[in-house]
Formats: structure tokens, sequence, C-alpha cells
């Protein structure tokens, strides 16, 4: 086990506390690097995904897992960003421009949905942010001279320094994992910053903070409009990626889906944000695979014990049948958020981290070193 | 006029049914200060039940209706046990985030073994009109007004005048407390989940014959439910009746009275309002701690 030892400040905050970690995230960069080139085309279709989900994971972590504000509604925020460069895409706008553009109109969004949200909390705050994401929905589907309604809108492919990138080469994986990368450090280097020290003040405690002189409004409508504006960064990513948008895109569904990014990464960490981002995304060809392989697999495993060669085929139309059901996402997803808020609340990075100190104690480890504190619920009426 | 009056108790038909889903929002955040999301889907599910016995099973409609609210009043047990309770006094929002997860996971189930048809049930409310003048009201929009009256007035008189209402309140003022009380908080869950469970079973029956019974009715509804429930002030009995009839009034209203679009928006712009100016609801206590 390795001892920092911490003579300042600067030692405290650094983004790298020791070489460990350079090699570490230089390995993995390395392998990102070069996984364009070694993986199917779907496979790397899949990953620009995963960037695009952690980024929106992380724009949600710093409102929810570091200012303790619960959001249900960033599908709009992300509906918004997409929006922008689609309506913006239409008067020859380079990239660059409606790129940004469309981030900080989210970002405005943002503080504006903020403000309101400022005298709610907990489920209000929740069902508030929901109210919101039905009306963006709504507006999007109505106010057809700008969002073309229900028909949706083409999205071209990017323009960049005189080239094409379309959404299926390499270069369109490297300029997403290129923005979730600056979004990461980005946050880091928020996160340690007198603001970020604020949200995390506010999630700890809104009453002590304010006591401290944070200025618990400010730093609310602050992480509503810097989590609104990554959103919005990512939809764009999104609308060019699916080089088609539609309001039904943007549903509750899909906020509910960013919720289990970070739910089932780990809301304390932007670890999770990204750990959440490829469970989530890699579900759907876990489920192909479920689909097309796992009743061969099942009848098999049934004739080694001993079936008869009738029953493993029935048996392997049985398991085809469940495992082409019409709702199987639906179940498989219900029954991943309960499981995890039930048995692993501090989510895959959590147990990154259990497993990590199991090793470095061993044979010391206690399960009650992350035993959860039970804070028995006094009225929120009384808050 | 005549559309007016129409419109209007069309409106509170349809605000009682969010009133009635509103009903088990607010019992379960009552007792434990917990929203369960998955409401709406247990008012599904209920619908489901109700059709199996009397669809499927050819039972009387009233021995069906009982046969489904007891199932569903053993199926919210059920549920609190296995998902609620073992993280009871953690984060609400842990709590919010596995009743959204049981939702999805009913609808997806129910989807699978009912399939994803529309189904109907044969009511004694299912046809025939009552006319007043020209004023015309279907029996099966009464039947849900008279249900939603009959429970929500049960239920007020459960709270405040019950042993068991008040052990509820306590527990929900102050889950520790209340257990150096003497109270069994964990029963006391348990039945107020048993209870929303069959709030939800009956208005799910007496929608039948309005919505039709389909694995996505909860959602929707359920969604619309909360406007209600938090006009009415997310504590407090007649009001999350009044907010639902509020909200329906109000959607009834804009969908004859406004441009298309808006009968889906009005609710949720009413919420904000309403959040933005009296946050604590119609009927709320609400006392805020000063620094």
């Amino acid at each position: 086990m390795r001892f920092l030892f911490k003579t300042d400040y600067e030692d405290d905050i650094r983004l790298f506390p020791h070489s460990g970690y350079v090699v570490s995230y230089g390995v993995l960069l390395a392998i990102l690097a070069i996984a364009p080139f070694v993986l199917s085309s779907y496979l790397v279709s899949q990953l620009v995904f995963v960037c695009i989900y952690a980024t929106v994971g992380v724009g949600l972590m710093i409102l929810t897992g570091f200012t303790g504000q619960a959001s249900l509604g960033h599908a709009a925020f992300l509906a918004i960003g997409a929006y922008t460069a689609a309506y913006l895409q239409q008067f020859n706008v380079p990239f660059p421009v409606y790129f940004l553009a469309a981030g900080l109109l989210t970002g405005v969004v943002g503080a504006l949905v903020g403000f309101p949200a400022l005298r709610l909390q907990g489920i209000y705050l929740v069902i508030a942010t929901i109210s919101f994401a039905f009306i963006v929905e709504e507006v999007l589907a109505r106010w057809e001279s700008v969002t073309h309604g229900n028909e949706g809108m083409r999205v071209k492919t990017i323009q960049l320094l005189g080239t094409t990138v379309s959404r299926d080469s390499p270069g369109f994986y490297f300029l997403c994992l290129g923005f979730l990368i600056l979004t990461i450090l980005g946050t880091l280097n928020l996160l340690r910053s007198p603001t970020g020290r604020a949200f995390v003040a506010i999630r700890d405690s809104e009453t002590a903070a304010r006591s401290m002189g944070v200025n618990v409004s400010l730093y609310k409508v602050k992480s509503f409009a810097i989590s609104a504006a990554i959103t919005g960064f990512a939809g764009v990513l999104f609308a060019h990626k699916l080089s088609f948008i539609s309001p039904e895109m943007f549903t509750l569904q899909l906020s509910i889906e960013f919720i289990i990014v970070i739910l089932i990464g780990g809301t304390f960490s932007l670890h999770g944000a990204v750990l959440g981002a490829i469970f989530l995304v890699m579900i759907d060809p876990f489920l192909t695979y479920l689909k097309d392989d796992m009743p061969g697999i099942i009848a098999g495993i049934a004739a080694t014990f001993g079936a008869g060669k009738d029953t493993a085929m029935r048996i392997k139309d049985s398991a085809a049948a469940i495992a082409s059901a019409n709702g199987l996402k639906g179940a498989i997803y219900g029954l991943i958020i309960v499981l995890f808020v039930l048995f692993e609340p501090l989510g895959l990075y959590g147990r990154w981290l259990k497993i990590k100190l199991f090793f470095q104690l061993f044979p010391l480890y206690k399960r009650a070193t992350f035993k959860r504190q039970k804070i028995y619920v006094k009225s929120e009426r009384n808050r | 006029m005549l559309d007016f009056v129409q419109q209007l108790v069309s409106g509170i038909a349809l605000g009682c049914v969010y009133g009635l889903i509103a009903l088990g929002f607010v019992l379960v955040y009552k007792a434990t200060e917990v929203v369960n999301f998955a409401q709406g889907d247990l008012m599904m599910l209920g619908g489901f039940f109700a059709f199996t016995f009397i669809g499927m099973l050819g039972l009387n409609y009233w021995l069906g209706f009982a046969g489904a609210v007891i199932c569903m009043a053993l199926f919210g047990m059920l549920a609190e046990r296995v998902v609620v309770r073992p993280i009871l006094g953690y984060p609400q929002f842990s709590i919010i985030m596995a009743t959204i997860g049981l939702g999805y996971f009913l609808r997806s189930i129910v989807g699978m073994i009912w399939g994803t048809d529309d189904f109907k049930i044969e009511t004694p409310f299912s046809h025939g009109v009552l006319r007043i003048g020209s004023l015309v009201l279907a029996y099966d929009k009464l039947s849900v007004i008279a249900a939603t009256v009959i429970l929500c007035t049960l239920l007020y008189l459960f709270f405040n005048r019950t042993t068991l209402g008040t052990a509820m309140r306590a527990s929900s003022e102050n889950m520790l407390a209340a257990y150096y009380m003497g109270i069994p908080v964990k029963r006391v869950v348990s039945i107020v989940w048993a209870i929303s469970a069959a709030v939800a079973t009956a208005a799910g029956v007496l929608l039948a014959p309005i919505t039709f019974i389909h694995s996505n009715v909860g959602l929707v509804l359920g969604l619309k439910a909360f406007p209600a429930a938090v006009l009415g002030g997310f504590g407090s009995i007649p009001g999350a009746v009044v907010g639902g009839v509020l909200i329906g009034v109000i959607e009834s209203m804009a969908g004859f009275y406004l441009p298309q679009g808006w009968k889906d928006v009005a609710p949720y712009l009413v919420l904000l309002v309403v959040l933005l100016l009296k946050p604590e609801g119609l009927f709320g206590v609400h006392t805020r701690k000063k620094v």
C-alpha cells in the first residue's frame, strides 16, 4: 500500500496524486486511441455513444452527485443542444460556432430552470424537472417553424477545418472522446476550486453551507447552468451521431437513462459517470447476444446434464421465446436499477474501490468499512 | 354554456381519476415521506388482475373487484418488503430510483404476460347515461366520482381518527422517535403500502371502461397525478383529490378552448407555477428552517 505524504495544499489538490495515475491513465488513453482501428465499426459506434452518455453523465454528476440536486429533466437539455445545432446548421453556420452556441444557450436555459428550482427540494425538484422536460418536449413537437414538429430534422455531417467528419469515421470518435476528456478535466478542475467546494458543501448540508457564508442560491444556479451546458454540448454530438432528431427521442425515458448512468456508476465520483455509461450502452449488444446465442448454450448445458434430444430442443425453444420477448429490455432495466439501489448503492466504481481495498488490506478487509449509515428520515416538512 | 358545464363535468371525472392515483402517492408519502413512482404501475397491475378475474375467469364483477383489491394489497406488501424495506432510512433519492425501477419492471413483465393489446372489462357502469336536462353524464364517469368521494372520506377519517392512522402520521414525522414510542414502524409502512396498492387497484378497475387496460396506462396517468398531488400539497388527503379535480378541469378546459397541444402541457405549466408561488401546495403545511 502506498502512503502519500502531503506537505502543502498544492499536494492535496493535485489532479494526478502520484505517478501511478499518469501511467494507468496513459495506458488507457493509448488503448482508446488505437480502438477505432482495431474494433469493428459497430463497437466503435457504441463507444461513441459511451462517450456521449458519459459526457451527459459528468454534467448530471455535477448537479446530482456533487450539488445534491436531483434532475429528471436532462433529456430536455440534450434536446435543446441538439435542436440548436440542427437549426443553426441550416444557415451554414460553421461547426465550432454552433457547437459553442448550443452549449451557451443550454447553459442559459439551465440557469433559468435553476432559479425556480431554488425554492424546491427533494421530490418537488424531481417533479419540477420532469414537468420542465415535458414542456420542452411538447414545444419541440409544436413549434414547427423552427423544429419541424414531429417530422424531425436532418442533421448534416460536420464540416471541420475544411474536411468532412462523417458520423461513422474515427474522426468523429476522436471528437467525442476528446470532448469527454476535456469535460472531465474541466470538471475535476472545477471541483477543486472554491465553486466546486461550495457545491459539495451544499450537497452535504445546505444549512451548514449557508452558515459558512456560501451563497446557496448563486451556487445552485451555477450548478444548474454548468450541468445544462455540458449536456447541451453533448446534445450537439448526439444529434450528429444520429443524423436525425425528432421530439420523441428526448422523452422521460432518456432522462431516466441518464440517471441510471450515474446511479450504476456511483454518484460520488466522475469515474462513475464513465463506468455507468459503458454499462448502459453495452446492455444493447449484450441483449442481442442473449437473443442469438443464449438458447443454444442453455440447451447445450441441458444436454450435457443428461436431457434427451427432444427435451433439449424444447428448452432451447422456450429460452429463445423468453430472450426475444418484447419487454425484456425494460424488465432488465428495472431489475438493474432495483438491484443496484438495494445491494450496490455506491455503484460500479464503489465496487472497484472495495475490491482494491480488499487487496490492499488483505487479510484485514472489513465489509463494515463501506456500510451505509441509516439516517432515519425526519419529516421534510420540518427541515 | 352547456359546453362549459359538459367540459366541467368531464374534467371533474377525469380529475377524480388523477385524484385517486394521487391519493396513493399521498398515503405512502404521509406515512413514510417516500414518493412511490410506481403508483401508476400498481394501478395498471390492479387493472390486469381484475381483467384476469372478470374477463378471463368469468367471475362476477364485484367478486373480481374484491379479489383484485386483495391480491394487490398483498402485492403491495410484498413490493414494500422486497424493494423498500431494505433501504428504509436511506436518502430519499435511492428510494425514488428503486420505485422507478420497480415501475419499469412491472410494466415490461405485464407486457410479457398479458401482451401489449388494449383490454376491456365489462362492468355494470360500462353502458348507460344519466340525463339531467340536456346534460349527459355517463355512468362510468359518475362511478369514478362517487368512488373518489367515498375513498377520500374513508381515508381521511382513517388517518385522523384511528390509532393506526395516528401511528402512520407519527412515523412520517420522525421515524426514529416513532420507534422509541413503541410504534411498529415496519409494520405500519407495510400496511400503508397495502392500502395504497388497494386504492390504486380501485382506481384501475373503475378506470377500465374509460381508458381500457394496457401496460402503459399507469405511466401516463401516474405522471399526470404528480401535478395533482403537488397542487394539493403532497401530504394532504383532501388536497390530493382537490388537486386532481383542478388538474382534470384545467386539462379538459385547455383541450376545449385552447389550440391543440395545450391540453398535455397545461397541467405541468400549472404545476410549475404552483411550485414557484406556493411550493407547499394548496393544503400543505410549510415550516421553514431559518439560518
